[in-house]
């Protein structure tokens, strides 16, 4: 029977990862990719930490310095964090909401390889004539007067990977409006779904913005238009407000999953139900809604004017609310539970005084006037990572411990996981504590050398150690991953022993169908509930039936490898004198939407798992 | 049949009470329909008529062109009916943030 797992060859099994539409399996991709491009931001990251380490240092040159800054801000933004977070919502979000699959497989697939080959379109700039080199914000008068071929980098491989992640975002939304278990309403859902919900209307709302810009500015750099130029009558703050008004969204869209995996975490390792349920979930959606409402305090100094400036920064301090809310909520969670100190829940410790250090810089920065001195200064480079690495970096940390046994079927090492939280957490707070202080002694950021004698020679020396400490972190967990996949000791259902959602009441793990039977959901926290009764699983909410399964596909893989042919074409046929680029651009446009019509063309209507093959392997106990 | 809900186990019942409905519904129709055809008309008068300026007829067209989007969204593509909170939703929370786009691009961007 095909669920029974067999020695299977490397081409068998790359082919499996190649074709996959389970959902499963392709957050195993989003993790791997997502792991390596974090690898490699982590390696521009500690570039520029050694250049900073004393004064007038030459480790790198300026240029490769901008390269370097501006290669580890896009990266980790685009290609790491929100492909790991992606990940955790497709292992996660299905079996959350006891669904067997995404609501559209194949363009799951479509998203990641998207992602993966605008990613990697990114990274082959290194060896292609120069990494983009002004900033991953891309200012479009710094970016139009870029020489080489960085920016166009930037702007064709964002733009390939913005859709993919715009793909992923709709996936989810019509995943969970569509494809909830029966009992399972809108406030029953674990929080990590509802943050994955609202983070993926945040998605379809703030990814458009950035393609209309990105698309400006591919044509103002290869095909000669004027959008951003003010000597031929365009604008160059237009960018900006683009750029901010999908960039705000985005660190949204960034901490309100982190947000959700430490609310799970907390209920479950303070074995409590999580305090304030209903406000948690209001204040979810209040910071969605007022995230679109705030982007201009990034461009306070841009001149906007008092007014304007005094009303986004009134809006900025309003998100406070909801943040604060949150944090209550999860420190009542915590108070008469009864702890236990797990990896997951460590980092969880570790979160709130972090990320709330960073809450409140960014009041301090949300203050319009007092902005005209923080302002591009390390002050603000402190206050963003505070709240991205203390939020969201430490967030998928306890995610890769908490949900490893769900999405491996084994356990990562819980001495070695403490041990990485241990010298990451000091790690971090030795890197950027110290850098607010930087920045208000007067260090400007995105600067690749200082004078001595300036008084900040020891407080750049105290941040570089800080990195190593960060990098040997990595480093163990790195270890850590390696040595238990090689032992491989299965684990059951509910490793933690105190699972309370749905997604622990399945194997470990899950098999490809999820469900054998859709359970029935009796109220939130769903497997708590039946566990309380002293029940072994869930209730089934239907007889047991054939499972529909959608086929394997290699089309996602093609679709996006014709666009990164195209935009090969795209970017040299700007050079003087070339001759090839349009065939290529037509050559990859040809492949993708050839491969369109091919899979439009040919009805593929799955196949069926048959219920007596289901009835087989009699695991689970759930007679229909 | 099975597409359709039914309300209760006799057929004869809901053919009725459908047959009620869409008789409603139709009338709906032609009513907005007929209405449209009528704002339409009032926008070409607006326009050829030579005693307003642009600064009201461009206004004016707009919020009638607004008119005939809800028309066409509630009585011919049936948002209306039960079963569109969530499109009604994104649609409302797309309008917003496009809608704040527009008027920051327009207030403090070309000043």
């Amino acid at each position: 029977m095909s669920t029974i797992a067999q020695k299977r060859g490397f081409g068998a099994v790359l082919w499996e990862y190649l074709t996959t539409v389970d959902h499963k399996k392709i957050a195993h991709l989003y993790l791997f990719a997502g792991g390596f491009f974090f690898i490699l931001g982590g390696i521009e990251a500690m570039i520029i930490r050694i250049q900073l380490i004393k004064p007038n240092n030459d480790f790198v040159s300026a240029g490769l310095f901008n390269e370097m800054l501006t290669m580890h801000g896009t990266t980790m933004i685009f290609l790491a964090a929100m492909p790991l977070l992606l990940g955790f919502m497709n292992a996660i979000m299905p079996l959350q909401i006891g669904a067997r699959d995404v609501a559209f497989p194949f363009l799951n697939s479509l998203g990641f390889w998207l992602f993966f080959f605008g990613g990697v379109f990114l990274n082959l700039s290194w060896f292609l004539g120069g990494a983009p080199d002004a900033g991953w914000t891309s200012y479009a008068s710094l970016s139009l007067a870029s020489e080489g071929h960085g920016i166009d980098f930037y702007v064709l491989g964002l733009q390939i990977s913005g859709f993919g992640t715009l793909m992923g975002g709709i996936n989810f939304l019509v995943t969970i409006i569509n494809m909830r278990a029966p009992g399972m309403t809108y406030m029953r859902m674990p929080l990590f779904t509802w943050t994955t919900f609202v983070a993926s209307s945040l998605i379809l709302f703030a990814f458009p913005p950035l393609t209309v810009s990105i698309f400006m500015m591919m044509f103002d750099r290869l095909f000669g238009s004027n959008f951003f130029d003010a000597s031929m009558g365009g604008n160059t703050i237009i960018w900006e407000h683009f750029f901010w008004i999908f960039g705000h969204p985005e660190v949204y869209i960034l901490i309100l999953p982190a947000f959700g995996i430490f609310s799970e975490i907390f209920a479950v390792f303070s074995r409590k139900r999580l305090f304030g349920y209903s406000s948690m979930v209001f204040a979810t959606v209040l910071i969605g809604f007022l995230g679109f409402m705030v982007w201009a305090h990034h461009m306070f100094t841009t001149g906007l004017g008092p007014i304007a400036n005094a009303i986004f920064a009134v809006a900025t301090m309003a998100i406070a609310v909801p943040t604060g809310i949150k944090i209550f909520n999860w420190l009542f969670t915590l108070w008469g539970g009864s702890i236990k100190f797990t990896t997951p829940m460590l980092w969880g410790i570790g979160f709130i005084p972090s990320f709330l250090m960073g809450g409140v810089t960014g009041v301090m920065l949300g203050a319009a006037a007092a902005d005209y001195q923080y302002h591009d200064t390390y002050f603000v480079v402190a206050h963003f990572h505070y709240v991205i690495v203390g939020g969201v970096v430490f967030s998928l940390f306890a995610a890769t411990h908490y949900y490893w046994p769900k999405m491996f079927g084994t356990m990562l090492n819980e001495f070695l996981g403490k041990i990485t939280f241990v010298l990451f957490f000091i790690g971090f707070h030795l890197t950027f504590f110290i850098q607010h202080f930087l920045g208000l002694w007067g260090m400007p950021r995105r600067i690749f050398t200082y004078l001595p004698g300036q008084g900040l020679d020891t407080g750049n020396f105290v941040s570089t150690i800080g990195a190593f400490l960060m990098a040997a972190g990595v480093i163990v967990i790195l270890i850590n991953i390696i040595m238990t996949s090689v032992k491989n000791e299965k684990v059951g259902n509910d490793p933690w022993g105190d699972g309370r959602t749905l997604e622990w009441a399945i194997s470990s793990p899950p098999p490809f169908y999820n469900f054998k039977q859709l359970p029935l959901v009796r109220g939130l926290d769903a497997y708590w509930i039946e566990k309380m009764e002293g029940k072994k699983g869930m209730i089934p909410a239907e007889p047991l039936g054939d499972v529909h399964m959608p086929n394997n596909s290699f089309v996602p893989f093609v679709i996006s490898l014709g666009l990164f042919i195209a935009a090969f074409g795209v970017m040299y046929q700007a050079d003087e004198g070339n001759t090839w680029g349009i065939p290529v651009i037509i050559l990859g446009l040809a492949i993708t939407f050839g491969s369109m019509l091919a899979r439009s063309l040919r009805d593929d209507h799955g196949y069926h798992i048959h219920k007596e093959d289901l009835m087989d392997d009699n695991d689970k106990g759930v007679k229909a | 049949m099975t597409n359709e809900q039914l309300n209760s186990g006799n057929p004869r019942v809901d053919i009725e009470y459908r047959r009620k409905k869409n008789a409603e519904e139709m009338k709906h129709q032609v009513i907005s329909f007929a209405l449209m055809i009528f704002l339409t008309l009032v926008a070409f008068v607006a326009v050829a008529y030579e005693g307003f300026s642009g600064w009201f007829i461009v206004p004016f067209i707009l919020i009638l062109a607004v008119v005939q989007v809800i028309f066409q969204l509630y009585y011919f593509m049936h948002m209306s009916n039960e079963g569109h909170e969530a499109p009604k939703l994104f649609m409302y929370s797309g309008m917003v943030v496009g809608f704040v786009t527009i008027i920051c691009y327009m207030t403090i961007i070309w000043w």
